[in-house]
């Protein structure tokens, strides 16, 4: 564990003062020249990269009506101020989702606005000079990109979008964050974030048949580039082998087990997270996504599931029929795309699966709902079914569930900390101050409940959780995944009965 | 015709077109700016009707601002409601006969400059006292609430003060609607009054009152949220072709 003093917690969040420049000295590595390359940017801070930013930024602005409404429309209210988890964890008031959307604004008024060409002074213009670009580096890295202030601004500023655009421009003039464009390279060539290839993938999954067949006495399949399979799963590749995400996977493959569905995953696009978005860089974006459709096609399935990943279920949920639609090849009696949570709940509203609670009895449970599903996306048919069905699937599962503080779940959930990009290492100070509030809501139901475990459905948020708990005086195993419940709880065939 | 006569004339013609067009260009360039991906807030309505009616509930109750700040949604919605009430009280000066409601408004109006001037002092007062809101405050905000202040300041002057002669003033603006200019009367809180009127006009294209137009257009709060349902495109995803061969 780095030497890092996490806050202390109170009785309740507070709102803390604003202290000027506690973060100015957090960033991610720049990515080094061969990095950039590999995703295709300029290995360096380019030559004039001045004016090349403030063209980028000129060109963002005109493709995009989000960007346009939100550059001008603030009107510096103060009412999303508090609003996000980093600032509340940091007091750095640069952290303050206005405050971070104006180091950008402050630019677009300079060039691109009558008041800040003429007037700078009066509206907080500034040129773009290489302080600027450091700033930009610095606190557009310390954005989980998680929209909980967009759901409080009275315009729907969503910060996200502006960070997005943000990291865009750095990486077009040459200076990328180190860990994303890492990552995209891994994608981009083996088809996931961890770099994990095809055979690596096979063999993984054969040593999880063995673990379940000694553990359940059930021949639970978990097979990879089955052509013909009725589904194709495509799940955070952290599924494949980190904890708890593994028991999520296990869990998966326990449902479709139950229900007699033909399943399978593939090793062309092992990958649901899609990094893409996080950089703000559409071509990647859709580079990302473009390997699902193709092995769907290539395998021939019908449908198409999502594990338990959040950005991905964004990106999945309300990007792919955009980006790597139409899916007229699919079957159309089917979401498409589907969230698991949404097959295994069907299943468990037809009364199809069947459960013994009590294992999970030493289990008190609460759920965390991360960002992405909650305020970017949906589950089932009606706005809010990504907030009932989850929980609906853990509480098949588990006997004793409680959730959190009204404020801090459903649309105003906190952030785990880790979200966007920032799940490095060398940001752990960031992401420890980040996760503050979530802890502080999550200590209330333990000292209140004696809840023990939370559940989620994200990859960064279990692999998150899992690296700052322990600084806040809980096990790291305090983390589980939603379907690590299902497969605990699951009966299957005969001798489980 | 006096100078003062031909001074404002002038200037509520200079002020109106810049108004006019300079948001009508901006309503231009958000209605012309594709929104390539589906972002609305989530939960978001799942039908058109539901996103009006979440507009409507945006604009006239300030919904999320609620959910965010009950001081800054308490002063910011007295200052709307009672500057909306004043906007259409104050069509008595440009309509003849007058609309047929604005006589029961005539108990109403007594409060809604108060309210007005209360609400932005209020706005104010958080620049001042709350930490962080002092810190994202600019000269041009501090600016804007004395604008404002101002103009609801003279105002209430005048309807309470000292009376002007608003018989004239009607016929000043029907003069000039009608191209047939009348005598402006020249009272100093009128004069006072009726600039920062003209300058709240003019800066209103290029200044952060562009909030006004721009809620409307906001995907996070206007979109539908049906991504599954019905395929969506516009700019860089528009341009896209899945249907060509794998890999390329
Ligand atoms: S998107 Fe989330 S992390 Fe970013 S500024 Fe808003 S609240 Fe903070
Ligand atoms: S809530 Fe919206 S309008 Fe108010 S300061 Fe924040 S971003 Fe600006």
């Amino acid at each position: 564990m780095a030497d890092i003093e996490a806050p202390v917690l109170g009785e309740y969040q507070i709102i803390p003062k604003i202290k000027l420049g506690t973060m100015a000295g957090s960033m991610p590595y720049i990515a080094k020249p061969d990095i950039q390359a590999g995703v295709g940017f300029p290995k360096e801070l380019v030559p004039d990269w001045e004016n090349v930013a403030v063209k980028k930024l000129g060109e963002m602005v005109s493709e995009s009506r989000a960007l346009q409404v939100f550059l001008d429309s603030c009107v510096k209210c103060g009412a999303c101020t508090d609003k996000c988890h980093y600032y509340l964890g940091t007091s750095d008031p640069k952290n303050m989702p206005v405050a971070r959307q104006d180091l950008l604004r402050s630019v677009y008024r300079r060039y691109y606005t009558f008041a800040g060409k003429h007037f700078p002074k009066l509206v907080g213009a500034r040129d773009m000079t290489k302080d600027v670009l450091d700033e930009w580096y610095n606190y557009f890295h310390q954005c989980s990109q998680c929209r909980r202030c967009s759901v409080f601004c009275p315009y729907g500023i969503d910060t996200a979008e502006i960070s997005m655009a943000a990291r865009e421009i750095m990486d077009t003039v040459g200076q990328g964050q180190k860990y994303c464009n890492e990552v995209l390279i891994k994608l981009h060539s083996i088809g996931n974030n961890l770099g994990l290839p095809g055979p690596a993938l096979a063999n993984t999954l054969e040593g999880l048949e063995e673990d379940v067949k000694d553990d359940t006495g059930v021949d639970v399949k978990y097979p990879v580039d089955v052509k013909g399979a009725e589904v194709l799963l495509v799940t955070p590749s952290a599924d494949f082998f980190a904890e708890p995400h593994v028991d999520g996977l296990i869990g998966y493959g326990k449902v479709f087990h139950a229900a007699g569905t033909s399943w399978t995953l593939s090793s062309h696009a092992s990958e649901a997270g899609n990094f893409g978005m996080f950089i703000g860089s559409n071509k990647d974006l859709h580079k990302v996504a473009r390997r699902i459709r193709e092995a769907a096609l290539e395998l021939g399935v019908k449908r198409i599931i999502v594990g338990e990943c959040g950005h991905a279920w964004r990106v999945a949920y309300s990007f792919w029929n955009s980006i790597i639609g139409p899916f007229d090849f699919l079957d159309q009696r089917y979401p498409i795309p589907q969230h698991i949570c949404e097959f295994t709940y069907d299943l468990i509203q037809r009364k199809a699966l069947k459960f013994d609670k009590s294992a999970n009895d030493d289990k008190v449970v609460t759920f965390h709902d991360s960002c992405n599903v909650a305020r970017a996306s949906r589950m089932g048919n009606m706005p809010g079914g990504q907030f009932i069905i989850p929980r609906a699937v853990v509480r098949a599962s588990v006997n004793k569930f409680f959730d959190m503080a009204p404020e801090t779940i459903y649309e105003s959930t906190y952030c785990c900390g880790g979200g966007g990009g920032l799940l490095t290492d060398e940001l752990l100070d960031l992401r420890i101050k980040g996760t503050a509030p979530r802890m502080q809501a999550f200590k209330e139901v333990v000292e209140e409940h004696g809840v023990t475990h939370i559940a989620a459905i994200c990859a960064i948020c279990k692999a998150q959780f899992t690296k700052v708990l322990p600084y806040y005086k809980f096990p790291m195993d305090t983390i589980q995944s939603v379907h690590g419940l299902v497969s605990k709880a699951i009966r299957l065939g005969a001798v489980n009965e | 015709m006096s100078a003062v006569t031909v001074i404002y004339a002038l200037l509520f013609y200079v002020a109106t077109a810049i108004l006019v067009i300079g948001v009508a260009r901006k309503i231009y360039i958000y209605a012309r700016a594709p929104q390539p991906l589906k972002i609305p807030t989530t939960p978001a309505p799942t039908t058109r009707l539901g996103v009006a009616a979440r507009m409507v509930r945006e604009v006239t109750v300030f919904e999320s601002l609620f959910k965010a700040n009950k001081w800054t949604w308490l002063f910011g919605w007295i200052f709307h409601f009672c500057l909306f009430v004043e906007l259409i009280w104050h069509l008595r000066y440009f309509t003849e006969p007058v609309l047929a409601f604005l006589p029961w408004m005539q108990w109403f109006i007594n409060f809604t400059g108060y309210g007005m001037v209360l609400g932005l002092l209020g706005l104010w007062g958080r620049r001042f006292l709350v930490d962080r809101v002092r810190y994202i405050s600019g000269p041009s905000d501090h600016l804007m609430l004395a604008l404002l202040v101002a103009i609801g300041a003279s105002g209430l002057a005048m309807k309470f003060l000292v009376h002007t002669d608003i018989v004239a003033l009607k016929a000043f603006f029907i003069g000039l609607m009608t191209l047939n200019w009348q005598r402006m009367p020249a009272d100093p809180l009128l004069l006072i009054h009726l600039t920062l009127v003209a300058l709240l006009m003019i800066i209103f294209p290029v200044s952060k009152l562009l909030h006004a137009p721009g809620v409307f257009f906001s995907p996070t709060r206007n979109q539908v949220d049906n991504p599954r349902e019905q395929r969506w495109v516009a700019g860089w995803t528009a341009k896209l072709d899945n249907t060509k061969a794998a890999g390329n």
